[in-house]
């Protein structure tokens, strides 16, 4: 699967590029608009896992309405003047040593675990499979979101509000 | 499928190529004849006055926020919206308490003046 | 097929759409827009380029490619270049899950994606973003104010259309475009969903920024709204951008409403763009009849009208189908 392998190294490169534009960029309005890359690029890899349905809301709601939010309240902040936010203080090289012990960490738990290998094709996470697991052994869940998002919103409008 | 995305990444790629294409083509045939004036923000002719980038209200924010988890309930009706045919009676109820809830939602955003502009 | 005959089908066809879209739509849309506008307000439009003025349009692509390249001295110049990329870019990836027609071999279409609905509906939203980096980017008062309202409207309108494209796919069992236009070989969604198809339209008018909602981009008020700033041939791929999206929404509302490119007699593909140019006449139609809305005006007609109908038609629409086809 030449093809996948191909698409996985140049997705990685393009997120992990525009990443650290947006943790480096001392303009923080960059910042947002460099996440919709990294965004862009996570639903190119929920695509070559076979989730094309994950991968459309991943686009409708992060790169379409998150990074609006984010951009929203970018300018309701002195970040949305331009301002240059200085991105390094005198713990850069404490942090820069922790980023690399963490970071070696990772590779050496990555590279000596035996990952088992499953095999066939991926299953098809189709809108049709996950709306017969919605409305069989899910059912709870589905109601229960519906919950989850009315508090959340309930919360945030009383939090926004309260600033008046 | 994964050749159907295949596809839409090479329209999106080709795409973005024509499009910068007349950007590249008035990079070169355009006349250039710079001075300060031109360079100047426009505002109806006059010198502008403070900055443009300046604090907004927290209206924008309130409306991109009700948004957002409109945006997520929709997503939960897209599959279902699929299987509801081949599925029982159930289904019906199902999404009617969904919505319901959410319904209560607008209305507690509508009732605290998320919604209002002014 | 082998890979590299796959990747000059894909090439090929995005060339053709593109090129498509960019003569159909920006080009002849924008005369047509010209000339419509023309005549409702009984005057002639635009006729001495070309025949009945056809190459109008030709000639003030040619003229906006030799004009100068302003880049004012304020404005964030990263984003502000990348802005004109995404918003024709978003809009155009539009066409991808819309079906032109039928031919012997298969559907007209560029690929027919099992998520056609909900990718329409995602690669709209990616205009919201270009618009926001169009209006602050340009560090323009006007621009900035009139990105952030575009992004509000728009924002806000993008719930009823998801409302409406969501009532069709359950008539149709399938998030697949091609699906769609099967389900409607007895009668067409438009018929069966009046109102849903009615949301759509207005919506759709709300995610173009046109009249009667454009005040986002009205010259009295804010110049330009969020291109106020652009120049020459970045302002010509805006209008691209706006006049490929209105396309877009028209071909997508043929699709699911209209029957697609179902018809007795003509072939398909003449039946689609007769529907596509019907509908294409309406909203320019609309344009010149309807004066501006407020904004506060247009935003609680989208939260407290569109939306609650929206809800209830797709609550009814499942009652009925539940109890008619158990």
């Amino acid at each position: 699967m030449i093809g996948e392998a191909i698409a996985f190294y140049l997705l990685a490169a393009a997120m992990l590029g525009f990443g650290v534009v947006v943790v480096t960029s001392p303009n923080i309005v960059h910042s947002a608009v460099a996440l919709v890359p990294v965004f862009l690029g996570v639903t190119g890899l929920y695509i070559l896992l076979n989730a094309e349905f994950v991968a459309g809301i991943q686009v409708l709601i992060y790169a379409g309405a998150i990074t609006v939010l984010i951009l929203f309240v970018i300018m309701l902040t002195v970040g949305g003047t331009g301002l240059r936010i200085p991105e390094r203080n005198e713990q850069g090289p404490i942090g820069f040593a922790v980023a690399a012990a963490l970071a070696a960490m990772l590779a050496i738990g990555v590279t000596h675990t035996a990952w088992g290998r499953g095999g066939g094709a991926l299953p098809a996470y189709t809108p049709g499979a996950i709306g017969q697991s919605f409305l069989g052994p899910n059912l709870l869940v589905f109601e229960g979101t519906s919950v989850v998002l009315l508090v959340s919103l309930i919360g945030a409008i009383i939090i926004a509000r309260k600033e008046e | 499928m994964l050749l159907d995305w295949g596809y839409v990444a090479v329209f999106a790629i080709v795409g973005a190529g024509m499009v910068v294409l007349p950007l590249l083509i008035i990079w070169l045939i355009s006349p250039r004849s710079n001075y300060p004036q031109k360079l100047e923000t426009y505002e109806s002719g006059v010198p502008t006055i403070g900055q443009a980038w300046s604090q907004f209200n927290v209206r924008y924010y309130l409306f991109s926020l009700v948004f957002v988890v409109f945006d997520v309930e929709i997503i939960y009706l897209y599959p279902w919206a699929v299987v509801y045919r081949s599925a029982g009676p159930i289904a019906f109820y199902d999404i009617l308490i969904f919505l319901v809830i959410l319904a209560l939602g607008l209305i507690y955003a509508w009732r605290k003046g998320a919604l209002e502009w002014v | 097929m082998p890979w590299y005959i796959e990747l000059a089908r894909a090439i090929v066809g995005t060339i053709v759409i593109f090129s498509g879209v960019a003569i159909i739509a920006a080009m002849f849309g924008v005369l047509l827009e010209r000339k419509i506008s023309g005549w409702i307000q009984s005057r002639l439009g635009p006729k001495h380029v070309g025949p009945q003025g056809l190459l109008q349009t030709i000639a003030d692509t040619i003229k906006l490619l030799h004009k100068e390249n302003i880049v004012p001295r304020n404005a964030d110049a990263t984003i502000f270049a990348s802005a004109v990329v995404v918003v024709p870019l978003a809009a155009l990836l539009d066409y991808v899950v819309i079906p032109f027609g039928t031919t012997r071999a298969g559907p007209l279409i560029f690929r027919d994606l099992n998520i056609g609905v909900l990718y329409f509906a995602a690669t709209s939203s990616l205009v919201v973003v270009g618009i926001l980096m169009a209006g602050w980017g340009s560090n323009n008062k006007y621009a900035l104010i009139g990105g952030l309202r575009s992004a509000a409207q728009m924002v806000s309108y993008e719930i009823p259309i998801g409302l409406a494209l969501i009532t069709v796919a359950m008539l149709a069992g399938s998030l697949s475009t091609v699906t769609i236009v099967n389900a409607q070989r007895t009668v067409w969604f438009g018929v069966v969903q009046p109102v849903a198809f009615l949301i759509f339209l207005i919506s759709a008018t709300a995610e173009v920024n046109r009249v009667p909602f454009d005040l986002v981009e009205a010259e009295s008020e804010l110049v330009a709204g969020y291109f106020s700033e652009y120049s020459g041939m970045r302002f010509a791929l805006f209008q691209l951008g706006e006049y490929g999206e209105m396309f877009a929404m028209a071909a997508m509302a043929v699709t699911l409403f209209l029957g697609g490119w179902r018809g007795p007699v003509l072939p398909p593909v003449l039946w689609f763009v007769i529907k596509l140019y019907a509908l294409v006449f309406v909203f320019m139609w609309v344009r010149w009849t309807f004066p501006r809305f407020r904004i506060d005006q247009l935003l609680n007609f989208s939260w407290k009208v569109l939306i609650p109908v929206a809800l209830v038609n797709l609550v009814v629409t499942a009652y009925v189908v539940m109890v008619l086809h158990p």
